[in-house]
């Protein structure tokens, strides 16, 4: 089906799925990298800091 | 009592503050992106003109609005490290940086997604979409140059430096509409009223502070890991908690 016919008959589902859910899954996405650099951060702190005690 | 906000301006006492201040914007962003998105889908009523297609606009304006100020305030925080060479405005500028590109993204493929059943076109050069673009490339221009040099403080002075030439296109984004015959319609919320749906500028204006919380949360989130990274030889960081555990 031509995707102009599609989005005339399904404005909701082309709004939710083409706009909403798209920013959805860039917030979760930044959400999680910003998590994991903190988790990378902290084991990276540690180490030096280990290594630290161990001198 | 006084309080010494100047004490907060250091990275010592602004990271653990930073921690506090996280949950205090994230819970309230999700309540009120759920609110704004049942307003938005359910209460608002559908557009004369538009149809269901305008309701984009509940995340496609606040998306435009935090590209436009996150890259003010990042320009602001560069300036300062810049001319006070102040540790904490350079991290908190780097902060900033991916939520405004991402907001920037958010604008852009929203438009795109507005623009093909209103215009009949995914995109058009017009003179606020491509200022709207040249934005995107600005964050992305300040986030590698930011990481392709090797210095941090070397870093952070030549990312100011693009970050505050750079700023001369916020204005250009906003007035582009005035300055020049676009396509892009003007603003419909003016100071002298509006005459859009009262439960539309509901939707609208709860998305607006749905991303304004949500921006200032990951800010601090993503400035704590850089405080993290950046003070990580220092002996006040060795000694927190979650280090030490």
């Amino acid at each position: 089906m031509n995707l102009d016919i599609w989005m005339r008959e399904n404005p909701f589902t082309y709004i939710l799925c083409g706009s909403y859910a798209v920013a959805l899954i860039i917030f979760v996405v930044e959400i999680a990298m910003v998590k994991h650099k903190r988790k990378i951060t902290l084991q990276q702190v540690r180490l030096m800091r280990n290594a630290g005690d161990e001198k | 009592m006084a309080i010494n906000w100047f004490k907060y301006s250091a990275p010592t006492t602004f990271y653990g503050l930073a921690g506090k201040m996280i949950p205090w914007f994230a819970f309230p962003s999700a309540i009120l992106f759920a609110i704004g998105l049942y307003i938005g889908f359910f209460v608002a009523p559908i557009d004369e003109t538009q149809g269901e297609f305008y309701r984009i606009m509940f995340i496609h304006v606040p998306a435009s609005i935090l590209s436009m100020f996150l890259y003010l305030v990042m320009a602001g925080y560069a300036a300062l490290g810049l001319i006070f060479n102040t540790r904490l405005s350079a991290m908190m500028a780097s902060a900033i940086a991916p939520t405004g590109a991402l907001f920037a993204f958010i604008s852009l493929w929203t438009g795109a997604l507005w623009g093909k059943p209103t215009w009949g076109a995914w995109w058009l050069w017009d003179a606020r979409l491509t200022s709207e673009l040249i934005l995107l490339f600005l964050y992305l221009g300040f986030i590698a140059l930011h990481a392709s040099i090797d210095d941090p403080r070397r870093a952070d002075r030549a990312a100011a430096l693009l970050a505050i030439v750079g700023s001369v296109n916020v204005p250009i984004i906003y007035f582009s509409v005035r300055w020049w015959n676009t396509l892009h319609q003007g603003s419909t919320i003016k100071f002298s009223g509006t005459s859009m749906h009262i439960a539309m500028q509901h939707a609208l204006f709860t998305m607006l502070a749905a991303c304004w919380l949500y921006a200032i949360a990951i800010v601090l989130a993503r400035v704590r890991s850089i405080i993290l990274e950046r003070e990580r030889n220092t002996t006040w960081i060795n000694e927190l908690p979650e280090v030490r555990s």
